[in-house]
């Protein structure tokens, strides 16, 4: 992942003013002068070191002790720029001198040791350690210390000025700090996130299980309205988040808080707008009246949502690395119980926001009672097309960009989003579903419809919740809404899918998809992840959906802007999720399910099986550090379906899976009737 | 002497010391950081170092006449060691403490104490050799011994 690269390759030499704002003087002679704290119980590299530090016209101070190195710290906050610690050191482990520097004073801290063993080495790495040097350290490994405090403020200082779009992509937060590392031995870690200074006063809405401590912004119904209201102040095109930030006023909000909302507001309404995806589309309110309630899509949609979001999205090599991370990765697991009570969300449409964390919205309210019924998912479906729609919600999360065109994009979300919308017999599925009914959305469900086309992941993140709820939502009572989504999504989401897993900045993106993506990843994970599949299936939706999507893709406002890092996040996800090797061919749906269902699985692993996929989790976790972090969303339901992800993902461990995850949502299975539906077709 | 050939001599007895690899490129690390403010860094340094090490040396010995041996001390103390002893290149001395620590690791106290014994040899005599390398630099002039023949 190469997520700190993106960080990297916007910054040159920091303007050296502009970069060494910590106002220690240095600032037209960068890196001269950069201090650094350099902790060595052994006399003899501690003089050597200082020699080198020296030599490359540091201001050095030695400390043989991590004790006093720590009060040196303490006593002055703003005394130091970077810190060389050994790790081996009598009176205090060098991963814990670490740990209180990262957490006190947020400086970058650079592990040294003769061991280079990859066990120690990784320590460092999820320790938060930005560098690993191993000695004997070599003057030319010292000489380039600078980039990690460059990079670091970088990223605390994006948030504060740049005005400039989300989607700049070089809004790395700090995880991309610990993405690429310029130095040997680390991989990405991800523990930058958990510094994000500006975000720790935010309230931690979601209570990530990933290790990082990274706070998120609830964007509240209120907030929301409040952040349109600044947007249309200001106009959609002229609104950049430092603006909106200062109109809103709202204090402790962050300014890349507002940059990754913003983005997926604008997602959201590319995809109100219509298949074509121009930003800023409609102006109307992000949360827009949901043509179907989506209940609250918090947390159990958000985080299915997010995971399928992310899975959707994740284009197909991140979905190996996704995979591996999910699978290296037990933190959060995120259930993938998920697709069933995704789909049913998807279905209901009822997230107009893709809250990344819990929307808060109103609307969202209904998802959430959808998504319980999602995983009661529709005893109709069969367990299989409930897998598939697992799978297709996923990917449909994509697709869905629900955008009442009945376009059928062809995009693969689209399909997805068709397949799941296919039994027209439910045209007012979603509607209804939203008010629990979810058993109409298990039809649509089952299809894997949702067009795999989130690609965008963001769609799994902020657009894709409504894209998925809204093809989800058609796909249970009209085919032809679920065309909507995929087309939609997949030009937008595929930056923006990633969107959850980005929240490795911590806040994910809750992809917000919790509530959304729920929604969607139902219908979208059955359709087998929007991959690039053009799913037929979609296409026939279109026809018969009328596009109810209307969807206030809202939801799929997911936070963006919290989490520069969805986009990466989201990558991933997709990855995994692509990983089954989508296959459009409709009859497959359940094999397109299936990869995303898995895909999804291998995210929500991450993330813990507890909500949904919190692909925005595992997104999170990805952008860590590689590993599928994967909130869990609060989805009551989602049980984790980590199994799910080591198996094989037959289309009966998910449906299995799945099944077992809807146990615990509730009854409302039963009530889909997904007779008439492609999903019949679907092997599973 | 003259001084051409002290200067000979000097860098005769340095060459050696790499050729015979007691010495390695982390030598010459040190080496390049001697400058004129601190034109007698090497030598400082590996004073430091054969003062400092001692203590660990003396630690690990007192470990190995213990009963059963404790490994994983030995091993903490062998690698604290080893993080001296590349800091300065001195390269047999590392390989011996690469050495020991496999024993450590494989449980063999004998194989422990023989590497060790080995060690302290290497230990003795690179401080041999530098001692003299260092007082031949010294007697040329810090100016020229600073200058690195190459």
């Amino acid at each position: 992942m190469n997520f700190g690269v993106q960080g990297e390759k916007s910054m040159s030499m920091p303007s050296s003013s502009a970069s060494w704002k910590c106002g220690d003087g240095v600032s037209d002679h960068f890196p001269v002068g950069l201090r650094v704290l350099v902790v060595d119980d052994d006399p003899t590299c501690l003089m050597i070191l200082e020699k080198m530090l020296r030599n490359c016209l540091y201001e050095v101070t030695k400390c043989n002790r991590a004790e006093i190195a720590l009060s040196l710290l303490r006593e002055n906050k703003n005394g130091f720029d970077i810190v060389i610690s050994d790790v081996h050191m009598p009176d205090m482990d060098g991963f814990k001198l670490l740990e209180h520097v990262g957490l006190e004073m947020d400086l970058p801290v650079i592990m040294m040791s003769a061991d280079d063993s990859k066990s120690v080495v990784m320590k460092g790495v999820t320790h938060g350690a930005c560098d690993y040097l191993i000695k004997p350290v070599r003057i030319e490994a010292l000489r380039n210390i600078w980039q990690h405090v460059v990079r670091k403020r970088k990223h605390e200082w994006k948030d504060l000025e740049q005005s400039g779009s989300i989607e700049d992509g070089d809004r790395e937060q700090k995880p991309s700090e610990d993405a690429d590392f310029s130095s040997s031995a680390n991989e990405g870690s991800w523990r930058n996130s958990k510094r994000r200074k500006d975000e720790e006063d935010q309230a931690e809405e979601r209570d990530d299980s990933s290790t990082l401590k990274k706070p998120r912004v609830v964007w509240s119904v209120e907030l929301h309205q409040q952040f349109v209201a600044a947007v249309n102040q200001l106009g959609i095109d002229k609104a950049v988040p430092k603006k909106i930030l200062e109109l809103m006023n709202v204090p402790g909000l962050t300014r890349e808080n507002v940059a990754s909302h913003l983005q997926k507001y604008r997602l959201y309404l590319r995809r109100l707008s219509g298949v074509s995806q121009h930003p800023g589309g409609l102006n109307n309110s992000f949360m827009g009246p949901p043509e179907t309630p989506f209940g609250s899509i918090s947390s159990l949609n958000g985080l299915d949502l997010q995971a399928f979001a992310a899975a959707g999205q994740l284009p197909a090599q991140s979905l190996a690395t996704l995979e591996a991370a999910a699978l290296g990765r037990s933190t959060t697991k995120s259930g993938i119980s998920m697709p069933f009570m995704d789909q049913r969300n998807l279905f209901s449409f009822e997230n107009p926001k893709l809250r990344f964390r819990d929307s808060q919205q109103p609307q969202l309210g209904n998802n959430n009672k959808q998504m319980n019924l999602l995983h009661g998912i529709p005893t109709n479906m069969e367990p299989k097309q409930l897998a598939n729609l697992h799978q297709s919600a996923q990917s449909s999360f994509r697709g869905m960009n629900m955008q009442p065109n009945s376009n059928p994009h062809g995009s693969q979300s689209s399909s997805l989003l068709m397949q799941m919308s296919q039994p027209p017999s439910r045209p007012q599925m979603f509607n209804d579903i939203n008010r629990n009914h979810l058993s109409r959305l298990p039809s649509s469900i089952a299809q894997p419809t949702l067009p795999s086309g989130m690609g965008s992941g963001v769609l799994a993140r902020h657009g894709m919740v409504e894209n998925a709820r809204g093809a989800i939502y058609n796909s249970a009572s009209q085919a032809s809404t679920m065309v909507d989504f995929s087309i939609n999504q997949n030009t937008d989401l595929p930056g923006n899918g990633f969107q959850l897993a980005n929240n490795a900045g911590g806040q994910m993106p809750t992809v917000t998809s919790k509530g959304l993506l729920q929604e969607e990843v139902n219908s979208e994970m059955k359709g087998s992840r929007g991959f690039a599949h053009s799913y037929d299936i979609f296409s026939e939706l279109q026809q018969h959906k009328s596009q109810d999507w209307g969807l206030p893709n809202v939801g799929l406002t997911f936070d963006a802007s919290q989490h520069s890092n969805m986009r990466s996040g989201l990558d991933v996800p997709p990855s995994v999720l692509v990983q089954q090797g989508f296959s459009s061919n409709q009859s497959n749906v359940q094999n397109r399910s299936t990869p995303f269902g898995k895909a999804i699985f291998l995210a929500a692993e991450e993330s813990g099986c507890g909500n949904g996929l919190n692909i925005g989790q595992q997104l999170d976790t990805l952008l860590a550090g590689n590993s599928l972090r994967v909130k869990a969303e609060s989805l009551p339901e989602a049980s984790c379906q980590n199994t799910l992800f080591h198996e094989q993902y037959s289309q009966e461990d998910l449906m299995s899976a799945l099944l077992k995850q809807q146990e615990g949502v509730g009854p409302a299975s039963n009530e889909f009737g997904f007779d008439g539906y492609a999903l019949d077709n679907l092997p599973v | 002497m003259e001084r051409s050939q002290m200067y000979r001599q000097l860098a005769n007895m340095r060459k050696a010391l790499f050729d015979q690899g007691f010495l390695d490129e982390q030598f010459v690390q040190l080496e390049e950081l001697q400058d004129d403010a601190n034109p007698n860094f090497v030598e400082e340094i590996v004073t430091l170092f054969y003062r400092d090490s001692t203590r660990l040396i003396h630690n690990i010995e007192q470990a190995l006449e213990k009963n059963p041996l404790d490994f994983t001390k030995l091993d903490s103390y062998m690698h604290q060691f080893k993080g001296s002893t590349t800091s300065i290149g001195a390269k047999k001395v590392t390989n011996e403490c690469t050495q020991f620590r496999e024993y450590c690791k494989a449980g063999n106290g004998e194989g422990c104490k023989r590497t060790f014994e080995q060690l302290k040899k290497e230990y003795a005599l690179l401080k041999k050799k530098l001692e003299a390398y260092f007082q031949l630099a010294r007697q040329i002039g810090p100016v020229e011994s600073a200058c690195r023949p190459k």
